[in-house]
């Protein structure tokens, strides 16, 4: 039951990063959005699966995908971010009134 | 409507509305951004698949998949990087 539980924590992460990536201004606030979804739902979505398995060798290679995936994620952000701002792309602001 | 239908069903629905920003994304990065998330949840897709079809094998598949993902967008990144003309 707490495997389902977990597993549902995920998806709700994920979906919320989806809508995140469609409706944000600017490269940055997608970054970030799309940051959290990775991290927040991949350790929700697989602690899940893990729980729902059992431990076994099973289990054991989901852990490693899962920290591989916790270590790559954060590079390939950040990489992004720094391609991004040595090109001089501008962080989104607010058009003022007048 | 079992479990992993509704797991892949999510996954699935979310990717493609993913695939809106890989389409009309104004910049190369947001395209980048977009295609970084789908090659994350189709890592998940594949676990979820694992898990509940009880087939070992696509574990493996899982991870040199994310490994390729991964190696990809640092190479993309870096050829939009572009050599540094400001700085010296």
């Amino acid at each position: 039951m707490i495997a389902y539980l977990f597993i549902f924590l995920g998806l709700v992460f994920i979906f919320f990063g989806t809508l995140g990536i469609i409706r944000f201004p600017d490269i940055y606030t997608r970054l970030q959005t799309s940051s959290k979804c990775d991290t927040a739902g991949a350790i929700a979505l697989l602690v899940g699966l893990m729980l729902k398995e059992g431990l076994d060798s099973f289990s054991l290679r989901i852990s490693i995908i899962l920290v591989f995936l916790l270590l790559t994620n954060p590079v390939a952000t950040h990489a992004i971010a720094r391609s991004a701002a040595i090109r001089g792309i501008k962080p989104w602001r607010k058009k003022k009134k007048c | 409507m079992t479990a992993v239908t509704i797991i892949i069903t999510v996954l699935g629905i979310t990717v493609s509305l993913t695939l809106y920003r890989v389409i009309f994304g104004p910049t190369p990065w947001d395209r980048l951004i977009a295609v970084n998330l789908i090659s994350s949840k189709v890592v998940m897709i594949m676990v979820a698949a694992a898990v509940f079809f009880e087939r070992r094998i696509y574990l493996d598949v899982a991870l040199v998949y994310a490994i390729i993902g991964f190696v990809s967008i640092i190479a993309i990144s870096k050829f939009l990087e572009g050599e540094d003309t400001n700085r010296k």
